[in-house]
């Protein structure tokens, strides 16, 4: 060891110093101006961004009444970075939970993440978050988060207007807008006019403390969400409110419609349901009690179901059979009750007589006219010949049809062709005599209410019909585009006057059908329709009208379920609901009580 | 005296004071930030941490006004009995001292705490200085060897009682004393070699290996192995192309510091798995960057690395970092007070310490080799030591390069014991070497 080597050593020192610093220096500038890791990290933690969202549309009757709005509603959040002491046991009698449960919850939460909050609670409304919230500070790692939820304020058209509720793995996949946790219209016109409902989101970046809480907004960088568009629906609440009153308690279905415009005024199911039941806290227990009820109350009728038309159906044989000319309306046919039964005193009718009669041979003979025209001499080619013809006719009345698809979820029904009876008897191996109940409104057929009242509209038009739709304008626009479209019947209007006057008849005659719909001061035609039922069970009542005769403002069809004939209870329903809509009053007051008083 | 006082002024070393009031100063701002209290409107908070620290700075200013002006051979004769008392103390603190964070090293009064290890540090410079200048030491014999280290050992031993991991740390650096003094380079090469061979251990002993027909295991049998075989392929050519005479020299020592190597490696891997406590281990592994399974462990870490990152080149501005006023990093205003730094003031503020310090180590160095009193140079390699071990653990553990110690940035955290400490530290220096052309040689 040598006096040089030792005056050697604070050099040795000396760059050890000077190396550690070179290190610092390096490794600052790595981790503050070269790697972006840290920063973001650092951004991660201090920042929160919060996507703002917008507020939806609402919808409003054709007067401007509110329908469904927003109201608040209250998530409680758990972060598992932030709970210290957490009294779970306490927490569970808070919120009224078992203990397991939330035990359960709070693990799946802490594990999901210790810094990403996790819902706890869902949607409570304002009283119940009220009862609570004073308490909610004994808990750290609690906050709460306001959120805006959809509320049925009038209680009407649940089934028109759809579930709104939280989106599904799919929708988060497939959409940005949505978010764990987002809403969505699920069905109904919720779901069907979503884009325009939901608005555009906005965005928030705060600076959060260690403890999560909001300090600082950084207002520069911020865009406000854009609500929704508002939409005004072509339903009259009123109107919409009386059907449902008096549908109450039963099985089956209104639709009404402005026949000059095709606007629907009233679309009601029943039994129907509160929307509000399905969202909310209350949801999963609400939906498995309607989803099993043996009535099938989530069941849109209206829309979806699919009955035989029935004698209403003789009416449009009845024009088809005059247009083609192989009846005028004085043509009188026997009642020949050989082949086909009937019902009531007469022996032959003219077409008014034979509607108001519903005289079953009469429209059997008119469709064989139609059917059979000899154009082959084999019969039975004739036959398949002139169905082809026959079912052409039948579909420019919009049987068959979805009327447009301006509702979601409405069916077609179906209108047998000439596949179908091939299909059953083979080909050229049925004749009309095999397939004649069609031309009573039997057999095969299947129409919906929707078509039934747009058959109504048809015949208040004395020719056309409007697509019906129930959106009246969307955010100020105007209705969409696409539901303005007229569809001719290709029927002279004279020829609906025979017609017409046998439906005026139905109800006005002392031996009509449908005298339980008539209403002082007002010309309803109308037309009964009785839907067989097998074995046992009562008919199903049907009933279709437009109302006055001259400037039909309304056009009507009512179905109801296990009720018996047409004019039973169908009829004074749709009388009711004339007299309302076109007086704003009741006349027939013992005719309410006794649809209000109904039993099964 | 009179004459006296006024040479003093005439060698005093103003660059040496000039950085340690500017890192003072700087320390000071950063420290208002960093215990800024929100809700408190005032820019600064008096009765918080940054009034305190500034009454602590001007007790400090009387305090270094005081030690300038007293005599060095004041310093020099009562080494032994300052030595002595500190030890008192650190006694008195393990029997009376006040418990915080698990630690008894506190002596509570009233509203304020004193920590008599910050004292230690000093008194252990100036007696290992006495006791090295003294004739009758001589480096070469086994005794003055073993005194020496005795008298580092003693408080060390004192303060791992409380326990003060993060002092006991600070105190190994008088290895540089000794160094300089004639300890054989051969003990900081050893140092460095043991450090290298312990990070690899730490690191390759998590790693799990799968090993042919025995399943997964540990690597480090394979770190073991290649060890012996690649350390004997190389002592083997090392000895080919040395000269005959030299080989068997070399075969000698080169086949027991394979052995030795062999032996620390496989002790420390021996004890990382049997001997330290779970969160102890957790916070050695957090340091090697390997991920353990509580996600808290490297909590501090994390944020203190952000904390830092986020700054930029320049830094978000006194006062308006979020990371700093919403008190992300855990003793932000004491231990990982550099976060602050970095936050606010960026790169700009970071690099700017970082070189401050250098200067100021290699400034003291200076000093200690200008010096003709053997004390005077001893004295100063303390100093250096103890501001050099304080340096690099404490900025080290704030960018993730040394473990999480809790020891504060001389002259820049929050806290009246340590910052008094260090202005007995440098002010003794600044007197010492101001008297340094009245010694003759």
């Amino acid at each position: 060891m040598s006096s040089n080597d030792l005056k050697r050593r604070p050099l040795v020192f000396g760059g050890i110093i000077i190396i550690i610093s070179a290190i610092f220096i390096v490794r600052l500038f790595s981790l503050q101006i070269t790697n972006e890791h840290w920063s973001n990290y650092a951004g991660m933690l201090t920042e929160e961004r919060q996507t703002l969202d917008p507020i939806r549309g609402q919808f409003l009757d054709r007067n401007g009444d509110l329908i469904v709005t927003n109201i608040a509603s209250y998530d409680l959040l758990y972060t598992a970075r932030l709970a210290t002491d957490f009294d779970t046991l306490a927490f569970s009698e808070l919120i009224n939970w078992d203990l397991d449960d939330l035990v359960i919850k709070l693990e799946k939460a802490t594990n999901y993440s210790r810094y990403v909050p996790s819902i706890i609670v869902k949607q409570l409304n304002p009283k119940e978050f009220a009862l609570i919230s004073k308490e909610l500070w004994r808990f750290s790692g609690i906050h709460y988060r306001t959120r805006s939820i959809r509320s049925n304020v009038a209680g009407v058209a649940g089934h028109l207007l759809g579930e709104y509720r939280e989106a599904s793995r799919d929708d988060l996949n497939s959409d940005s807008f949505y978010r764990l946790g987002s809403y969505k219209g699920k069905s109904g016109l919720e779901s069907k006019f979503e884009t325009q409902l939901r608005g555009l989101p906005g965005s928030r970046r705060h600076i959060v403390d260690v403890r999560n809480n909001v300090q600082e907004t950084l207002s520069s960088l911020d865009t406000m969400p854009k609500t929704g568009k508002d939409i005004t629906l072509t339903i009259d609440l009123a109107l919409q409110r009386y059907a449902e009153k008096l549908l109450k308690g039963k099985r089956g279905s209104v639709v009404a419609i402005q026949p000059q415009t095709g606007e629907i005024l009233a679309i009601v199911s029943a039994p129907f349901y509160n929307s509000d039941d399905l969202t909310g806290t209350r949801r999963g227990l609400v939906y498995d009690s309607l989803n099993h009820h043996p009535h099938k109350p989530l069941y849109n009728r209206a829309l979806r179901g699919t009955y035989r038309p029935g004698s209403i159906f003789k009416m449009v044989q009845g024009l088809i059979g005059l247009d083609e000319g192989v009846i005028t309306q004085r043509t009188v046919i026997n009642c020949d009750r050989s082949i086909i039964r009937c019902h009531g005193a007469h022996t032959a009718d003219n077409l008014t007589e034979a509607i108001t009669h519903s005289c079953n041979p009469y429209f059997r003979e008119v469709m064989r006219r139609v059917v059979q025209r000899g154009k082959d001499e084999n019969k039975l080619k004739d036959a398949a010949l002139g169905l082809v013809s026959w079912r052409n006719r039948i579909l420019e009345f919009g049987f068959g049809s979805n009327l447009g698809g301006h509702l979601p979820g409405t069916r077609r029904g179906s209108i047998p062709d000439v596949n179908y009876y091939d299909g059953v008897y083979g080909k050229y191996h049925w004749g009309y005599s095999t397939i004649y109940s069609i031309s009573i409104g039997e057999g095969e057929l299947l129409t919906t209410p929707l078509q039934m009242a747009n058959l109504a509209c048809i015949l208040a038009n004395r020719g056309f019909y409007h697509e019906p739709h129930a959106v009246r304008d969307i955010g100020g626009k105007g209705k969409p585009a696409s539901t303005d479209s007229i569809h001719y019947v290709n029927i002279n209007a004279d020829l609906f006057e025979p017609v017409i006057d046998a439906m005026q008849l139905v109800i006005e005659d002392p031996s009509g059908t449908a005298w339980r719909a008539r209403v002082e001061g007002i010309t309803i035609c109308g037309k009964t329709g009785t839907v067989q039922n097998v074995n046992d069970l009562e008919d199903h009542s049907a009933f279709m009208a437009f109302a006055p005769r001259d400037n039909p403002q309304i056009a009507i069809s009512v179905y109801v379920e296990y009720a018996g004939g047409g004019g039973a209870w169908a009829a004074p329903i749709a009388g009711l609901l004339i007299d309302s809509y076109l007086t704003d009053s009741i006349s027939n007051i013992k005719a309410e009580e006794r649809i209000l008083n109904w039993e099964e | 005296m009179i004459r006296n006082s006024s040479s003093i002024f005439k060698n005093f070393d103003w660059p040496l004071a000039i950085i340690v009031v500017v890192l003072i100063l700087f320390g000071w701002a950063n420290i208002i930030s960093a215990s800024a209290n929100i809700e408190v409107i005032e820019l600064v908070d008096w009765s918080g941490k940054g009034g305190k620290q500034l009454m602590w700075i001007c007790i400090c200013s009387v305090l270094a006004f005081l030690i300038i002006n007293i005599e060095a051979e004041f310093f020099i004769r009562t080494s032994v009995l300052q030595y002595v008392a500190t030890l008192l103390l650190l006694v008195a603190v393990l029997i009376i001292g006040k418990k915080i964070g698990g630690a008894r090293s506190w002596f509570a009064l009233g509203n304020f705490s004193l920590q008599p290890s910050e004292f230690a540090k000093p008194t252990t410079a100036l007696v290992l200085a006495w006791y090295l200048s003294q004739d009758s030491t001589k480096w070469k014999s086994f005794i003055s060897r073993v005194a020496s280290i005795v008298l580092i050992a003693l408080p060390a031993g004192l303060i791992l009682l409380q326990p003060d991991a993060g002092t006991v740390v600070v105190f190994a650096g008088f290895v540089f004393v000794l160094y300089r003094e004639g300890l054989s380079g051969n003990f900081l090469i050893i140092g460095f070699a043991s450090m290298i061979i312990a990070i690899a251990t730490i690191i390759i002993g998590v790693t799990q290996f799968n090993y042919p027909w025995m399943g997964t295991w540990s690597g480090i049998g394979i770190f073991w192995l290649i060890w012996i075989v690649l350390g004997g392929l190389i002592l083997f050519l090392i000895r080919d192309a040395t000269v005959p005479r030299r080989r068997k020299n070399i075969t000698r020592w080169g086949v027991m510091a394979l052995i030795a190597g062999l032996l620390f490696s496989g002790g420390l891997h021996m004890g990382m798995e049997k001997v330290l406590r779970p969160h102890q281990r957790e916070r050695i592994h957090v340091l090697f960057g390997i991920d353990v399974s509580n996600p808290d462990a490297d909590y501090n870490i994390r944020h203190a690395k952000s904390a830092i990152g986020s700054g930029g080149f320049s830094g978000k501005g006194w006062m308006c970092g979020p990371m700093t006023a919403y008190s992300f990093v855990p003793e932000q205003e004491t231990d990982f007070i550099f976060c602050t730094v970095g936050e606010e003031w960026g790169f700009m503020g970071t690099s700017t310490v970082v070189i401050l310090f250098m200067i100021l180590l290699l400034r003291v160095l200076y000093i200690a080799e200008r010096q003709r009193s053997k004390f005077t140079r001893i004295y100063a390699y303390g100093v250096a030591s103890i501001l050099f071990m304080h340096f690099i653990v404490n900025i080290g553990m704030a960018l993730g390069l040394a473990p999480v110690i809790g020891i504060p940035l001389p002259f820049f955290s929050y806290g009246g014991s340590s910052l008094i400490g260090f202005t007995f530290l440098i002010c003794i220096l600044l007197r010492l070497d101001a008297e340094r052309y009245k010694i003759l040689r």
